[in-house]
């Protein structure tokens, strides 16, 4: 693919065309969606961790004026597929987590249907619950393969030895926390039933995807399940699978004939309902020559899963492709909690996976009094030192240099716990970022001229806030030759061409790639001057480049952290990206994710952490008051750059994802830097001030 | 939620009068914890008594220098006024540090006093607690405990009073006007809530149909200096782990006049009544305004400490957080 997209509207910053509509209050999210007299359901969690219920009385609930309908494992149809056990509703009487979903009312009000699950009394013959996660549990199992297909172990030459023969070696254990995915819409669902059609207003990273899994799970054509999300309030992964609440939904609606129901979860529902970041325990084993080139990357990571249900968190992928070292090796157990089911939050793999490591690189650089931006440098690769295919392009060290020159790294003093400003003490550090280029195939995109020099552009994407609706706009008006405001999408609807999920940072190689070939297809039929109505079509091209070469965007994180002398209190003051990210579509919608990537990462390295109680089996800090995510406050000055990056190979725009890659990294690089301004080396997240405290 | 009633207060007696006979009732004002509890079950008044349109929405200064606050005054108000800009900075940056601008400008004095615990295990209706159903045990000895006291506390209860508002109020001596069935009172601030003990269902010495009307400041002598410092899990928008109100006057190198008041630390605003000692010196005479005795007087104080596992750090926290705020009064005073 080297004919790239003349760019004229690409690297322009349109602003979002859905802006209005949101800004105003009109944009109609999921909830909002104005179906006729609505009922709502509210759903009845289990108590315990473990257990069989043995009775689901739902007499006073049913008693209450204004219920409809109370769904329980005693009356709830049976469903086509239960493949999926996070997805079986009520099909059978094991509780196997806390928060599982054990009954659900429907009801003329939320009200009403909230004051009736609460009194649903359930009875649930507990049994002993496991939730402990370790690496020393005798009961740690590789998984298949991790998420996203990779081994799930590799090994190249020999650690023994590598170590054996370095004069500077580190051997440390990392953990990163708990997250829970916490996007401000929560995840919500208006569902009807149309002479046996289902139509779905949806909180969803995927209409298709939504489409596919539900039809499967309820036994129907996919063709007969419509989903609808015109808008999305954030998904951060938590809405790239469907989750249990959409079959509820589904079967609600059902037992109330004619009547359309919606259905939001609580914010304290979707801390087990939802999906969330497994917490992980990394053992980071590196070894380094006296000039600090690595002659051996060992990362061993330990996650959860949960016992109906696995997903393996590819914590120790990015180790595999970051630096250059002869002895390698990347191991991945899990521990099979009665837990929630994990699931898929903002850059899974990579952003759990380059704590560890990147602090290590850090501890390891100071060893041996090595600068940690000549350290990353001197252990480039050549090539991708897991495949040993060449980069279909590679900067991470032009993003350190000018990351360096942008944050003013070169007037650092290495000594940590050198500086103070008024009862704070100061530090600087960094971190590299990387993330795949990943293409989901199975897209479809329609053109369609509506007028002279106008077009319709159809593709069933998703906006989950990203700018979907502005970016596929500006590669349908390059690719046709068009004007910006020439060219109307239609997205975000199973009526539209299928397409694939807004997940791994993928919807602009993958949807913006099907829409370039539906363009040129389009001009081949058509030419210059088509008439009104003429339309074509096209699907995702084949990829014929992308077994050649390794393809990855690639970042450096520069932070400075203050920490309270007397408290321990850590600030941020100041964040520094610059990325990798091939050519930027909007770079208003880029620095976007880029920062809000950053900010996570930020939020997840001061504060986020998802407190389990092990005695109970769940989130104690369920809330928005209780589970810290970082205010404006904590967040006064973030920046985010991009270096000029040509790559003919990723895709005809030559873009890579950047919705995850601003995440991985960030919190490595502010642990760091709260070493260089205390002295204490912090490898547990989050960085709260009891690490700090004397 | 569950259906309840709701009337709205005529007047101050009237309100008093709407809320007596009722097994539970509750007077809305700001709304900001009750309407969340409600909605979490975790109350279920039969009643509400509104009394957010009473005629308690006025801050006066007061003959001799004080203020009166009263009980409807919102938070954001109240920290604007200037009477407490000026005279009472304690009182505006603990206010300025709670919750949020929307919640400030809505939540009130009176409700500001009362609202509950945080408590993760309070809130949450499928984990047992002895506050919100007497009896069952505590969730959070043996739980999670960073929000829990060191101070104070009992086997049945660990939890903390929220308020930052609270802490200035206690560290500012102010007096509380209660009208009750049997007329009016005027109660401490420090005496108004309660230590758990065993009855930790009781946060305050209040009655269900008790109404606070006002809360009144003495004036502070000249040349006094107070502060708020609030320790906590992130820049904005988070409970104390630690705050510390102080007001203290020095002459001279010497300590005149100190009062300290700690939250995030026990069930109720904690005077730091053995610190102040410290800091008065013995006999009275004033100990000398330094690091040293700062320290002395904040370890006397946590002598009492009983951390659960897992607050451990608060300990040094509340000590740091006192020297720190001790030493910034006293280098302003320079």
């Amino acid at each position: 693919m080297t004919d790239l997209l003349r760019p004229r509207v690409l690297g322009q910053s349109p602003t979002r065309v859905d802006g209005p509509a949101k800004v105003t209050g009109t944009a109609r999210y999921a909830g909002d969606q104005r179906v006729s007299d609505p009922a709502y359901v509210h759903l009845v969690q289990a108590d315990v961790a473990r257990g069989v219920l043995t009775e689901v009385d739902v007499s006073a609930a049913q008693a209450l004026h204004g219920v409809l309908a109370v769904l329980t494992p005693d009356n709830a149809p049976r469903l086509a597929s239960t493949d999926d056990a996070e997805l079986a509703a009520f099909q059978s009487h094991e509780v196997a987590f806390r928060g599982q979903v054990v009954a659900a009312v429907v009801a003329r009000t939320r009200e009403i249907a909230r004051h009736a699950a609460a009194l649903v009394r359930v009875e649930i013959d507990q049994r002993p619950h496991d939730v402990h996660l370790s690496a020393d549990r005798d009961d740690l199992y590789a998984p298949e393969k991790v998420n996203g297909g990779s081994a799930t172990d590799t090994e190249q030459g020999d650690i023994g030895t590598g170590l054996a023969h370095s004069p500077f070696t580190l051997d440390q254990t990392y953990t990163t926390a708990w997250y829970n995915n916490n996007p401000l819409e929560p995840h919500t669902t208006t569902a009807l039933w149309l002479d046996g059609d289902l139509a779905l207003y949806e909180s969803t990273q995927g209409v298709h995807t939504t489409r596919e899994s539900t039809a499967r799970v309820l036994g129907l054509a996919p063709e007969r399940v419509h989903v609808i999300a015109p808008h999305v309030g954030g998904g951060f992964g938590s809405k790239g699978t469907v989750h249990v609440h959409v079959i509820i939904a589904a079967l609600a609606a059902k037992a109330v004939p004619g009547t359309p129901v919606k259905l939001a979860l609580t914010r304290q529902q979707m801390f087990s309902l939802v999906g969330y970041r497994t917490p992980t325990i990394q053992r980071v084993r590196l070894g380094c020559d006296a000039d600090g080139r690595l002659a051996v990357v060992a990362v061993d990571a330990v996650g959860q899963t949960a016992r109906i249900k696995e997903f393996a968190e590819q914590t120790a992928v990015p180790s595999r492709t970051v630096y250059a070292a002869p002895n390698r090796r990347t191991t991945h157990r899990l521990a099979a909690l009665d837990v929630p089911v994990p699931s898929w939050m903002r850059a899974p793999g990579e952003c759990p996976g380059m704590f560890g490591p990147e602090v290590a690189v850090d501890e390891l650089a100071i060893a041996c009094g090595l600068d940690p931006v000549e350290f990353r440098i001197r252990n480039e690769p050549d090539v991708d030192p897991d495949t040993g295919k060449p980069f279909s392009s590679r900067n991470l060290v032009a993003c350190l240099r000018e990351g360096a020159r942008r944050f003013g790294w070169e007037h650092r003093d290495p000594a940590p716990r050198a500086r103070a400003e008024s009862g704070w003490l100061m530090g600087t550090g960094v971190a590299a970022s990387t993330y795949p280029v990943n293409r989901i195939p199975g897209s479809v995109a329609t053109v369609r001229c509506t007028a002279p020099g106008r077009y319709l552009v159809s593709i069933g994407a998703v906006d989950i806030g990203t700018g979907t609706w502005t970016s596929l706009a500006q590669i349908a008006a390059d690719a046709l030759g068009a004007d910006f405001t020439d060219v109307e999408m239609r997205i975000g609807d199973t009526a539209r061409p299928r397409a694939s999920v807004a997940g791994g940072s993928s919807g602009i190689t993958s949807w913006g790639s099907t829409v370039v070939a539906a363009a040129r297809e389009f001009r081949r039929t058509f030419g210059d001057h088509p008439a009104e109505g003429a339309e074509a079509s096209a699907a995702m091209p084949e990829d014929d480049v992308g077994e050649e070469y390794a393809m990855h965007a690639f970042g450096a994180q520069f932070a400075e952290v203050r920490v309270h002398a007397d408290t321990g209190e850590v600030r941020v003051p100041r964040l520094l990206g610059v990325f990798a990210v091939g050519r930027v579509v909007n770079p208003r919608l880029a620095r976007s994710q880029l920062i809000g990537g950053m900010t996570m990462g930020l939020s997840m390295a001061l504060h986020e952490h998802s407190v389990l109680d092990e005695r109970f089996g769940h989130v104690v800090n369920h809330d928005f008051a209780e589970y810290h995510i970082a205010t404006n406050s904590d967040v006064p000055h973030v920046e985010a750059h991009w270096v000029e990056e040509h790559d003919p190979h990723t895709n005809p725009m030559g873009t890579k994802g950047i919705g995850e890659i601003g995440i991985v990294g960030t919190a490595a690089a502010i642990a760091n830097a709260a070493h260089h301004a205390t002295g204490v080396r912090v490898r547990d997240l989050p960085l709260t001030l009891d690490h700090f405290l004397e | 939620m569950i259906p309840f009633d709701y009337r709205l207060a005529p007047d101050v007696d009237g309100a008093v009068a709407a809320a007596t006979g009722w097994g539970g009732v509750a007077f809305l004002a700001g709304g900001t914890n009750l309407v969340d509890h409600m909605k979490l079950g975790v109350a279920a008044p039969e009643v509400l008594v509104d009394i957010s349109r009473l005629p308690l929405d006025a801050v006066e200064e007061l003959p001799d220098g004080g203020l009166r606050i009263g009980a409807t005054v919102r938070n954001s108000d109240l920290a604007a006024h200037p009477a407490v800009r000026r005279d009472y900075p304690v009182l505006a940056r603990a206010l300025l540090s709670g919750a949020s601008g929307q919640v400030r400008n809505l939540a009130t004095t009176g409700g500001n006093l009362l609202q509950r615990t945080r408590c993760a295990y309070f809130q949450d209706l499928s984990t047992p607690c002895n506050k919100r159903e007497p009896g069952t045990g505590c969730s959070a000895i043996g739980g999670y405990t960073r929000q829990h006291a060191i101070l104070g506390a009992s086997a049945h209860c660990v939890a903390t009073h929220p308020s930052d508002m609270a802490v200035a109020m206690a560290a500012l001596d102010a007096q509380v006007t209660v009208l009750g069935t049997s007329g009016r009172r005027v109660i401490p601030l420090v005496e108004l809530h309660r230590l758990p003990g065993d009855e930790p269902h009781r946060d305050t010495v209040l009655s269900p149909s008790d109404l606070i009307t006002a809360v009144e400041l003495p004036p502070l002598p000249e040349g006094t200096r107070s502060l708020y410092r609030k320790v906590r899990d992130r820049a904005s928008y988070a409970f104390a782990l630690v705050s510390v109100a102080a007001v203290l006057r020095v002459e001279d190198g010497v300590v005149r006049d100190v009062r300290i008041a700690l939250g995030g630390v026990a069930h109720k605003p904690w005077r730091a009544r053995r610190a102040e000692d410290v800091l008065r010196g013995s006999p009275v005479d004033g100990s000398p305004a330094d690091e040293e005795v700062f320290r002395r007087a904040a370890e006397a104080e946590l002598a009492g400490a009983a951390p659960l596992a897992g607050n451990g750090f608060k300990v040094p926290l509340a000590r740091n957080t006192v020297v720190s705020a001790l030493r910034g009064l006293s280098r302003e005073e320079r």
